[in-house]
């Protein structure tokens, strides 16, 4: 199974913290579904276990000037990021100390420092915003990309549509990354999708295309660089299809019973956690070394939890707040 | 003081904000090669170029998401919907993304961006180009809705708009672009939420904005002749809204009409009568009224057009039917 095992100290250190960004949003998802269970956070929850790989690669390919546009599965994102995971946490708490100070929650995170432009709700709403955002790098002459992550439902929609071709015809530098986790809520992709393959699509808006599986951290990393600098070359927009899977249901409420246990194992033995350790140990760390990695990740997220717990709930005087932006 | 259409007014209020500040692009369809549907643009292209006048191809969703995602990083957009029943297809973008983002950020991206272009119903264009949508948009928090209805004030509140930091919805009459009036040769500015008192009269407050007041004022001219004294207040934005203008008229006459081109069920005028009751009461010798288009889709049929739209004439019956 493990085929890219690593083969210097600098390749070693890469794929350690690319692991480490990994648990991290994978603990961090494991305390806000306890949090969630027990009434902590309200709202919907979709968690990003099992994809973490995505994130993680394409996010990694970014340097900080680059922008970021995700879904309302955002968590793991914002994390990959770098973001602190004590404000994303109180943000699901719905506490004023939360990267969108409460108002946003789950689906909703915004950082405008690091240029993570937002969770977004609506299912494809937010590609045409990434468009926009690459049209406004390309007005300004600066060579930042932006990526845009959304699911394989978000393919059907007329935004798809919209803003790939608009991307396509003023060759702006974005790239589309579809983690195609093979359900919209509880719909099938072979009930969804007229063609199977999202990445073909691109054909339709003569734009460069790619497909991967996406298990493989580096090899994630390693493609999106390549769309990357494309399209900070000026030669335009990249559509990616990344192949993966949640492990949970689409959302904390969804038991997911319109899949097989046997299909679940089947990807759980596919995990990019697992995948990644595996070729660590076989790079020469030892497991204590990554035990060890693993504590100090869960402490950081129990940190995490204590201060989203204990941070207190917006101010009152909040609520009339930010609905207009302050004058000029 | 230069007589100018209302189209011109608006063509000098975008391509003097555009002269000074190079943040600002305008986008749509048609608005470059072609000039503008409305003409509008005219001009424009050849001013700014490709790069800030920019076609293109159709697909309102999609350019609206442009104009707001690049609203986040510092542009300051001017998207222009070729007439605003062509916005129902970019709804999601206005409401969702443009009216919410600063909001769900927790402040963190003011929403710089004005959508603006033809609306209002009439000149025979069937039931899906002849609507007035300004009661939906008012709807939203979030959103400001601007509906100037002279060219002065098409000028001074566009301008106003463009350097706006939030999300404005700036809906152009279409059939008020060929209309003319007199504009103040030197640069000026009419805040958002500032209405004005466009005729002074002791015996009825007639409210309105956009196209209507021209059915207003076209009421209050016939009533004179019979006695009758009406005081028009153009509001010139629904939100912000200038309600203190609409109470302290009705404190003197005591008695409310609204005007509007829009639908009449929860539609914007009803907010209006509902302020009024609730904040003028006392003064009130009749309950407020309202003129608005009939409550069906638009017809072609010359007739039945005219039928459906507001006019001076039912202005004129409602406000003799509440002074009898």
């Amino acid at each position: 199974m493990v085929s890219s095992i690593p083969k210097d100290s600098q390749s070693v250190s890469e794929l350690k913290e690319f692991y480490r960004q990994m648990v991290l949003i994978r603990k961090f998802e494991e305390a806000a579904a306890k949090a969630y269970s027990v009434g902590k956070i309200g709202g919907f929850l979709h968690l990003y276990i099992g994809q973490e790989a995505v994130g993680v690669g394409s996010i990694a390919a970014l340097t900080p000037k680059d922008y970021i546009v995700s879904t309302y599965r955002d968590h793991g994102h914002a994390l990959a990021r770098g973001l602190n995971p004590k404000p994303l946490m109180a943000e699901l708490f719905g506490k004023g100390t939360g990267i969108s100070k409460g108002n946003g929650g789950s689906m909703h995170f915004f950082d405008r420092n690091a240029h993570f432009m937002g969770g977004h709700g609506i299912v494809g709403g937010h590609i045409s915003l990434a468009a926009g955002i690459a049209f406004a790098s390309k007005f300004k002459k600066e060579d930042s990309v932006t990526i845009c992550f959304f699911g394989e439902g978000a393919a059907n929609i007329g935004s798809f549509h919209e803003g790939l071709n608009l991307a396509a015809i003023w060759k702006l530098p974005v790239v589309f990354i579809c983690e195609n986790n093979h359900y919209a809520m509880g719909t099938p992709e072979y009930r969804a999708l007229a063609v199977k393959d999202v990445s073909v699509r691109a054909y339709a808006y003569d734009m460069a295309r790619d497909h991967i599986e996406g298990d493989e951290v580096r090899k994630v990393r390693d493609h999106v660089q390549v769309a990357v600098e494309r399209a900070r070359r000026g030669e335009g927009p990249t559509l990616i299809e990344v192949s993966t899977y949640r492990f949970r249901g689409h959302s904390m409420s969804d038991p997911a019973k319109y899949r097989t246990k046997e299909e679940l194992e089947a990807y759980k033995k596919k995990d990019p956690l697992m995948r990644a350790r595996q070729e660590l140990e076989l790079g020469g760390i030892k497991t204590e070394e990554l035990d060890k990695m693993d504590l100090e990740i869960q402490n950081q997220i129990d940190e995490a939890y204590q201060f989203a717990e204990t941070s207190p709930e917006p101010p009152l005087s909040q609520l009339h707040k930010y609905v207009y932006a302050e004058d000029k | 003081m230069a007589i100018l259409t209302y189209r011109e007014a608006l063509n000098r209020a975008m391509t003097e904000e555009m002269e000074k500040d190079p943040s600002i692009y305008l986008m749509g369809e048609e608005v470059g090669h072609y000039q503008g549907a409305y003409k509008v643009s005219q001009g424009m292209l050849d001013k700014f170029g490709e790069e800030r006048v920019i076609d293109t191809p159709i697909s309102e969703n999609g350019f609206a998401g442009i104009g707001v995602g690049s609203a986040m990083v510092g542009l300051r957009p001017i998207i222009e919907f070729m007439t605003w029943n062509f916005s129902l297809v970019a709804i999601d973008q206005i409401i969702n993304s443009a009216a919410k983002m600063n909001y769900m950020s927790g402040g963190q991206f003011p929403m710089p961006i004005v959508f603006r272009g033809a609306g209002g119903a009439g000149g025979r264009l069937g039931a899906q180009h002849s609507q007035a949508f300004e009661s939906w948009y008012a709807h939203c928090p979030g959103l400001k809705v601007v509906c100037p209805a002279t060219p002065k004030d098409a000028y001074g509140l566009l301008k106003s708009s463009i350097r706006d930091n939030n999300p404005t919805i700036f809906i152009e009459s279409e059939v008020l672009y060929g209309s003319k009036g007199e504009v103040p040769e030197q640069e000026y500015t009419i805040p958002l939420g500032l209405g004005e008192i466009k005729r002074k009269g002791t015996d009825i407050t007639l409210v309105t904005w956009s196209r209507a007041l021209g059915f207003a004022e076209e009421a209050a001219a016939i009533l004179e002749k019979e006695g009758i004294s009406v005081e028009i207040v153009d509001l010139r934005s629904l939100r912000p809204l200038d309600e203190n203008l609409i109470y302290e008229s009705v404190k003197k006459t005591n008695r409310a009409v609204v005007v509007e081109e829009g639908w009449p069920v929860a539609g914007f005028g009803a907010q209006i009568a509902y302020l009024i009751q609730k904040n003028a009461f006392a003064y009130l010798d009749h309950p407020v009224e309202r003129v608005t288009q009939m409550d069906v889709p638009m017809s072609y049929a010359a007739n039945l057009e005219r039928m459906s739209l507001p006019n001076a004439t039912r202005v004129a019956d409602t406000i003799r039917e509440m002074l009898q």
